[in-house]
């Protein structure tokens, strides 16, 4: 039986790239003025599933993504990188989920692509910053779990050695399979598109991006069902409504304030020497500096 | 019941960690306003006089796991540990450090008790909250109060329906203040064996390398901050380097100039790095985002020094200089050593 590797990725609002017209008017997130892209890490973590599989025999790398219908746009760059295949998981009852919600979403679709041996995710994704989703998939699936692994030191078909990052240093450790590992910025990058892999995959859809461009893939995907990107509802996964999106998600947005600076009075100086020189007496005599 | 747990990391020298005494200062306070106690949970063997020491910060009740078994942390020991005790003694919150250990731990604890966690929040206030839709009011919450979205905005995250509320905060976010010298709890000696089972320690820790901290940026009195303007700049973060070596400070970064590789993680402040309070804090091409002002606003003065006269930084700045960081940092450094001959 193949070797299962399932890695988990999250289209993310390029929030290193805010722009000054990130916010709407009324304070809210303008998601359409940001790019949306492959959140880092979880490039990282495609990337150590990559290298197992071109390290052990008969290896199957699935990444699972769990938004809105464009985000096959990621399944289809992870394809092109070397990835098998990937799935959407996609319904209007997850929209709002907090990290609980979204946790045992990502969870059921696992448990329905089954007999799983790796998950493998990054660390935290760039627009929340949480890195619990992580933990709580593992916790879920009751696997154990590494977090902010760096470096595969050894891996054969029943346990994994990781090298972990941690804040002062580093530890090694050994886990059997299944486990989950979270993937830290700190890894390899991930390797580029490959040529034949882009031609191949190029025409690769879900049925809902067909659908609104408007294209029949009934035939496509007779003569080459590797083109078609699974989409996944909620029935599909078999999950209880009452635990997905807002309804499943037991933390709750009491209040958004937008940021407002109480101004200071500041003192206003240029770069001439005479302000600068009299700052620095200012700070002397203050005894802030000295 | 219902009181208000801290998880108490331990250090490698078998002491409480910083992060976790400064969380329970913050939860004397939020229990003095609900009129609950507040309870240590330690996990691994700590010598005993840091274990005593506890008590001063307020602290009513020590759960004590004392086992060699538990140190180095493993998230699975911890785990079944933090899950069995807070089934038992129903907290209704329970604080993390949002360090490497507390942002492995709280999530999956979270998790297993389906209940809400907010990833580091900058304050924490008790509130109500009414659902007018479900016409409830909920009375005292915990306000998880946190940066989002970039930044942007400034986001009170409350979890209603569950128990308990948890959190992660990170280390110098909230101050660590003795509560009474005198104050005496008792520590309540878990039999181990009754909480872990030895599948739990199905990972094996093969090689451990943990470094003293080279770099401590959070008590220092002066701090010469670089932001991702500095990359700009000619010999950028050398001129930094410079002024914090002669004012007898330190170098201090954002998280776009650690990004970018200027500077390393440990000299990052803000809300996923360090929270500072230094008595003078020097930002040089710091736009001021409110993620980095989370964890420098309160510095007792404030130097801008920035291009563009509408960085939001210049707000909370006691001084603004308009001008190029690459000629007045020198201009700074010439006139402090010729004032202080």
């Amino acid at each position: 039986m193949s070797f299962r590797i399932v890695v988990l990725a999250k289209q993310v609002p390029d929030t290193r790239n805010v722009g000054k017209d990130a916010m709407k008017e009324d304070g809210t997130v303008n998601r359409a003025a940001l790019p949306a892209i492959f959140n880092p890490e979880d490039l990282n973590a495609l990337e150590m599933a990559l290298e197992i599989k071109d390290r052990l025999e008969d290896v199957i790398v699935s990444v699972i993504t769990m938004g809105p219908s464009r985000a096959a746009e990621i399944i289809r760059d992870s394809i092109y990188r070397g990835a098998d295949n990937g799935i959407v998981v996609s319904d209007r009852k997850v929209a709002g989920s907090d990290t609980l919600a979204t946790s045992y979403t990502i969870s059921q679709a696992i448990k329905k692509l089954g007999n799983v041996d790796l998950v493998l995710c990054g660390r935290q994704a760039i627009d929340g910053d949480t890195a619990q989703v992580g933990p709580q998939v593992a916790e879920k699936l009751n696997m154990p779990q590494i977090t902010y692994a760096e470096e595969v030191v050894a891996v054969n078909e029943t346990a994994i050695q990781i090298k972990r990052r941690l804040e002062r240093g580093i530890e090694v450790v050994e886990s059997k399979f299944p486990c989950l590992i979270t993937v830290h910025g700190s890894a390899n990058p991930c390797r580029f598109p490959h040529a034949k892999r882009v031609m191949k995959y190029k025409y690769a859809i879900s049925a809902s991006e067909a659908a609104e461009i408007g294209i029949d893939t009934a035939k496509l995907w007779q003569q080459k069902p590797y083109l078609k990107i699974e989409e996944w509802n909620a029935a599909d996964i078999q999950a209880e409504d009452s635990r997905l999106g807002l309804t499943g998600s037991p933390t709750k947005v009491k209040k958004i304030e937008n940021v407002v600076l109480t101004a200071k009075e500041s003192v206003k100086l240029s770069a001439s020497d005479e302000d600068l020189d009299g700052l620095i007496k200012e700070l002397i005599t203050a005894h802030i500096i000295g | 019941m219902n009181n208000i747990f801290v998880y108490c990391e331990i250090t490698e020298e078998k002491t409480v960690a910083d992060v976790s005494m400064e969380l329970l200062s913050k939860a004397r306070k939020l229990a003095d306003e609900l009129k609950v106690k507040v309870e240590a949970m330690v996990v691994g063997q700590v010598d005993e006089k840091p274990l005593q020491e506890l008590f001063a910060y307020g602290v009513d009740c020590i759960n004590y796991a004392d086992d060699t078994r538990l140190f180095p942390y493993q998230t699975l020991p911890h785990f079944a540990i933090v899950t069995k005790l807070i089934k038992e003694k129903q907290p209704q919150i329970v604080l993390f450090g949002a360090t490497s250990v507390g942002r492995d731990l709280a999530p999956r604890v979270a998790s297993y008790l389906r209940c809400g966690l907010t990833a580091d929040c900058t304050s924490l206030e008790i509130g109500d909250h009414e659902d007018k839709k479900a016409g409830v009011v909920y009375r005292n919450l915990l306000y998880q109060i946190r940066p989002a979205f970039g930044g942007n905005i400034i986001a009170t995250i409350i979890n209603p329906e569950t128990k308990p509320q948890m959190a992660t905060v990170r280390e110098g976010v909230m101050k660590k203040e003795l509560y009474n010298t005198e104050y005496k709890g008792e520590i309540n000696k878990l039999n181990v064996a009754n909480y872990v089972s030895d599948n739990d320690f199905c990972i094996q820790i093969l090689e451990r390398e943990i470094e003293q901290q080279k770099i401590n940026i959070k008590g220092a009195q002066i701090i010469v901050c670089g932001g991702y303007g500095m990359a700009s700049v000619k010999d950028g973060f050398k001129l930094i380097y410079q002024l914090a070596e002669v004012l007898g400070g330190e170098v201090g970064a954002t998280r776009a100039a650690v990004d970018a590789g200027l500077a390393e993680h440990e000299r990052q402040v803000g809300q996923t790095g360090v929270t500072v309070r230094p008595k003078l804090y020097i930002a040089c091409g710091v736009s001021g985002a409110v993620q980095h002002r989370a964890g420098m606003a309160e510095s007792s003065k404030i130097i801008s020094i920035n291009t563009d006269i509408a960085a939001p930084i210049n707000a909370i700045s006691d001084y603004t200089i308009t001008g190029d960081a690459g000629e007045i940092l020198p201009k700074l450094i010439a006139h402090y050593k010729s004032n202080t001959k």
